[in-house]
C-alpha cells in the first residue's frame, strides 16, 4: 500500500514537471496585485487587462498572479518568487511596489519590470500611469452641475500628488460653474477597506456633502450614497449596478490594450524601458456613460471630454491659484509642467481645508 | 450519552509531543479534500505548501527573514504572558522602535558618519520600544487600568505618528512627495549575511535572543519569578515575588524586542521608512507565541513554522495557481487544530451515560 501511494506521487511530480517544461517556451508574464481580484476596482481592472491580454495573446503566454501583496517588505520577496518562477515580464501594479520593484530590477538584468504609478525608472523598468485628473476635471463640472447643497464629498485614499492632483483638478473644474464650491474631505488612508470607506461617506454626507467622490477603490461609498438617495461617482471601474440612481459617471481603467502591447513588444524582443503617462486621447482610460443627468450636462460632460481628448482643453491651465493666494509658476508654458502635476503638492484655492504633512 | 471532555489529573506528556503532530495529519486530511475540491492535485499542493520551499536555499533564506520579527517579538511576548501580564500592543513598540531608529538614520544621511549609526539606531530603538511598552505598564501598576486595551489603542497612537513623520517632516525631499523617507546610507543598514541574498544580521541577533530567553527561563531566579507569578500568583505573593515589578520588568523587555525587531525590519529588509513597514507582525507573534507554547525553542519552531506557511502559500499561488484566500483557509485550519489539539494536553474526551433524571434536571 505505501509502495503504491509512493508510486503514485511521483507519478504525480513528474507529471506536474512534464506540464511544466511544455509551458517553458511560452512566454511567462507576472503580475503583482494590491487588492483581491474581487475588489469590483483597482486590482478588478488590472485583472481584467490580464484577461484581455490572455485573450489576445493566450496561445503564446502565460500568465501568473499574486494577489493581495502588501506594499512593505513582503513585495520584495512576491516579486522575487515570481523571477525565480520563470516569468519574465513582470507588472507590479502599486504604487507602493517601486522600491521593492527597483531593488529586485537590479538583481535581475534580464527580465522586464512595468511599475504603474511609480517615477522611478531603470534600464529594465518601466512605469505607466494614466492622466486620471482629466477624469477627474470631468467629474468636477459635473459634480457643481449637479449639487444642490454646494458641497461635494471626496474619500481620498493617500495625500500622495496622483490623489491630491485629483481633488485640485476636480475643484478648478467645479469653481467655472460655482465659484463658491466646497468641498469636504475625508483620508481613509487606505487604497481598499470597503468598511472604513463607507464610513467615510456616511460622514461626508452628515456634512451636507451632496454628491460622493472616492479615490479609494471598493463600491462601498457609492452604496451609501445610494441608500441615503445622493448622488456618487465610481472609482476604477464600472459601479452602476450598486447605484443606477445614483452613478454620473466613472473613471475606468482600461490597461488590456497596454498591457498587450507591451507583451506584444516583449514577444518581438522590442521591449524598452519607458515612461508612459496616457491621457484620454490615448485610452490608457474611459469614462462612464453619464448617467443620472439632465441632457445639458451630460452634453457639457461631453464637450469637455472631447475638447481634452482633443488636446484643446487642459484641467490645469495658467494661471492656477495656490491655497496662500499666490499664482503656482507656470512651468509649462500655458499649463502646469507635467512635472509639477506627477509631483503636486499642494491645494488650490477654494479648498478649505489642510493638506496633510503640510 | 453524551461526549465530555475531562480535566486531566496532570497534564499528559505523550499528547504534548504528538498533539502538533496529530494537528498536522488532520490539517492534511482536510486540505487534501478541499484541493481535490477545487480540482488541483493535492499531492502537488502540498509539496508547494511544506516541501518547495525548503528545497533551495533561496526560500530558505526567506523563511527565515520572515520569522527573525516574529520570533523576536514572540519572545518577548511569551515572557510577558508567563507573568500574566497581556501585552497586546507590540505591534506599536515595534513601530515606535522603527521610527527612533531611524531618526539617527534620516538625521546622519549624506554625512560621513562613521560605522557607530547602525548601533546606535539598534540601542535607540529598542530603549524607544521599551519606553513605549513602559507606559501600558505604570498605567496598569498605578492605576489598574486594563493593559490589554492600552497597550493595544497606543498601537493605532504609534502608526499615526509614523505617518505623521514621513509624510512631514521625514519625507524624502527627492521623493515627489510619496510618503517615505530617503534610502537609508550604508552605514544604516543592516549587514546582508550572503551575498545577493536577504538573509541578514538580523536573522542571527533573534537566534541570540531565543538563547538568552532560553537561559533567563530555565537557568535564573528572574526566570522562575516569572513563571511562579504567572502559574501561582497567591504563592508568588508568599514568596516575596512583587508581581507588579515584573510587569514593568516583562514589559519593557517585550518592547525593547518589539522595538528592535522594528528597526531591524526597517534598516534591513525595508531599507527605508514607510507607513505599512509591518504587515501586523506585532499581532502575528502572538499567534507565534502561544503556538510556541511559551516556550523560547518552541517559538523559533513556531516562528519557523509559520514563515514556511507564508512563502509555501506564495510558491502555491505561482506553481498551482492556487488562489490566496486557499492559503488563509489553510493557515486557518492548521491553528485551529493545532489550538484544538492542545486542549487534549489539559482534558480527555468521555463518554459519559447520564441517568434519566439528572438528564430532566438539568435539561
Amino acid at each position: 500500500m505505501r509502495k503504491s501511494l509512493l508510486a503514485l506521487a511521483a507519478g504525480l511530480l513528474l507529471a506536474g514537471s512534464v506540464s511544466a517544461a511544455s509551458a517553458a517556451d511560452k512566454l511567462k508574464v507576472g503580475f503583482i496585485y494590491l487588492g483581491p481580484v474581487g475588489d469590483l476596482g483597482w486590482t478588478y481592472q488590472h485583472e481584467q487587462g490580464r484577461l484581455a491580454l490572455v485573450k489576445e495573446l493566450g496561445d503564446k503566454i502565460e500568465t501568473t498572479t499574486l494577489e493581495n501583496v502588501p506594499e512593505g517588505p513582503d513585495a520584495e520577496r512576491a516579486i522575487e518568487q515570481l523571477v525565480r518562477a520563470g516569468n519574465k515580464l513582470i507588472f507590479t501594479t502599486s504604487f507602493g511596489y517601486m522600491d521593492p520593484t527597483l531593488k529586485v530590477a537590479k538583481k535581475y538584468p534580464n527580465v522586464h519590470f512595468e511599475h504603474a504609478t511609480g517615477y522611478k525608472r531603470d534600464k529594465n523598468m518601466s512605469t505607466y500611469s494614466a492622466k486620471w485628473y482629466q477624469g477627474r476635471y470631468i467629474q468636477g463640472l459635473i459634480a457643481a452641475k449637479m449639487s444642490k447643497s454646494g458641497v461635494l464629498g471626496y474619500i481620498g485614499s493617500f495625500p500622495i500628488p496622483e490623489v491630491v492632483s485629483g481633488i485640485n483638478a476636480t475643484i478648478v473644474a467645479a469653481q467655472t460653474i460655482n465659484p463658491n464650491i466646497k468641498v469636504k474631505i475625508i483620508w481613509a488612508n487606505t487604497w481598499f477597506d470597503p468598511g472604513k470607506e463607507a464610513d467615510a461617506a456616511k460622514a461626508l454626507i452628515d456634512q451636507g456633502a451632496d454628491v460622493i467622490m472616492q479615490h479609494t477603490d471598493s463600491p462601498a461609498a457609492m452604496q451609501i450614497a445610494s441608500e441615503r438617495g445622493k448622488l456618487a461617482f465610481g472609482q476604477d471601474s464600472e459601479m452602476i449596478k450598486f447605484g443606477p440612481k445614483t452613478q454620473l459617471t466613472s473613471i475606468l481603467d482600461t490597461w488590456g490594450p497596454y498591457y498587450i502591447e507591451r507583451v506584444k513588444a516583449e514577444l518581438a524582443g522590442t521591449w524598452k524601458s519607458e515612461d508612459t503617462w496616457g491621457g484620454l486621447d490615448s485610452h490608457m482610460f474611459a469614462m462612464a456613460p453619464y448617467t443620472n443627468m439632465p441632457d445639458d450636462v451630460k452634453k457639457m460632460a461631453e464637450d469637455a471630454q472631447a475638447a481634452i481628448t482633443a488636446g484643446k482643453l487642459h484641467p490645469f491651465k495658467c494661471p492656477i491659484v495656490g491655497q496662500d493666494g499666490k499664482e503656482v509658476e507656470c512651468k509649462g508654458g500655458a499649463n502646469l509642467a507635467d512635472g509639477q502635476i506627477l509631483g503636486m503638492n499642494f491645494y488650490v484655492k477654494g479648498i478649505d481645508d489642510k493638506l496633510p504633512g503640510k | 450519552m453524551q461526549l465530555v471532555l475531562e480535566k486531566r489529573a496532570e497534564r499528559s506528556n505523550t499528547i504534548a509531543l504528538v498533539s502538533p503532530l496529530i494537528a498536522i495529519g488532520l490539517t492534511i486530511v482536510t486540505m487534501t479534500v478541499l484541493f481535490a475540491i477545487l480540482g488541483k492535485n493535492p499531492l502537488l499542493a502540498l509539496h508547494a505548501y511544506f516541501i518547495a520551499p525548503l528545497t533551495d536555499s533561496y526560500s530558505l533564506q526567506e523563511i527565515a527573514v520572515k520569522a527573525t520579527p516574529l520570533v523576536m517579538i514572540a519572545i518577548g511576548l511569551s515572557l510577558c504572558y508567563l507573568a500574566n501580564a497581556w501585552n497586546i500592543g507590540a505591534e506599536g513598540q515595534f513601530l515606535i522602535g522603527a521610527v527612533a531608529g531611524s531618526w539617527i538614520a534620516v538625521k546622519t544621511q549624506g554625512t560621513d558618519a562613521g560605522a557607530w549609526v547602525l548601533p546606535a539606531m539598534l540601542v535607540l530603538a529598542a530603549a524607544a520600544g521599551a519606553l513605549y511598552a513602559l507606559i501600558p505598564a505604570i498605567c496598569k501598576v498605578k492605576f489598574g487600568a486594563s493593559e490589554i486595551l492600552t497597550s493595544l489603542m497606543l498601537v493605532y497612537v504609534a502608526d499615526l505618528f509614523l505617518d505623521y513623520l514621513v509624510r512631514g517632516p521625514w519625507r524624502d525631499p527627492q521623493g515627489f512627495n510619496f510618503p517615505t523617507t530617503a534610502e537609508f546610507d550604508p552605514v544604516a543598514t543592516v549587514p546582508l549575511l550572503i551575498e545577493g541574498g536577504r538573509l541578514h544580521l538580523g536573522s542571527i541577533i533573534a537566534l541570540l535572543v531565543v538563547a538568552a530567553a532560553a537561559i533567563l527561563l530555565g537557568r535564573t531566579i528572574k526566570g522562575f519569578e516569572i513563571r511562579v507569578v504567572g502559574a501561582a500568583p497567591r504563592a508568588a505573593r508568599f514568596g516575596g515575588f512583587n508581581a507588579n515589578q515584573l510587569i514593568i520588568l516583562t514589559f519593557a523587555v517585550s518592547g525593547a524586542l518589539a522595538g528592535l525587531a522594528g528597526i531591524i525590519e526597517v534598516a534591513g529588509p525595508v531599507g527605508h521608512l514607510q507607513p505599512g513597514i509591518s504587515p501586523g507582525y506585532g499581532f502575528t507573534a502572538i499567534i507565534v507565541a502561544f503556538l510556541g507554547r511559551l516556550n523560547p525553542l518552541g517559538i523559533l519552531i513556531a516562528g519557523l513554522f509559520l514563515a514556511l506557511t507564508f512563502i509555501g502559500g506564495e510558491q502555491a499561488q505561482i506553481a498551482m495557481k492556487i488562489p490566496l484566500d486557499v492559503t488563509k483557509v489553510f493557515q486557518g485550519i492548521l491553528l485551529f487544530y493545532v489550538l484544538a489539539c492542545d486542549s487534549l494536553i489539559l482534558y480527555r474526551f468521555k463518554l459519559v451515560f447520564p441517568n434519566r433524571q439528572v438528564a430532566r434536571g438539568t435539561g
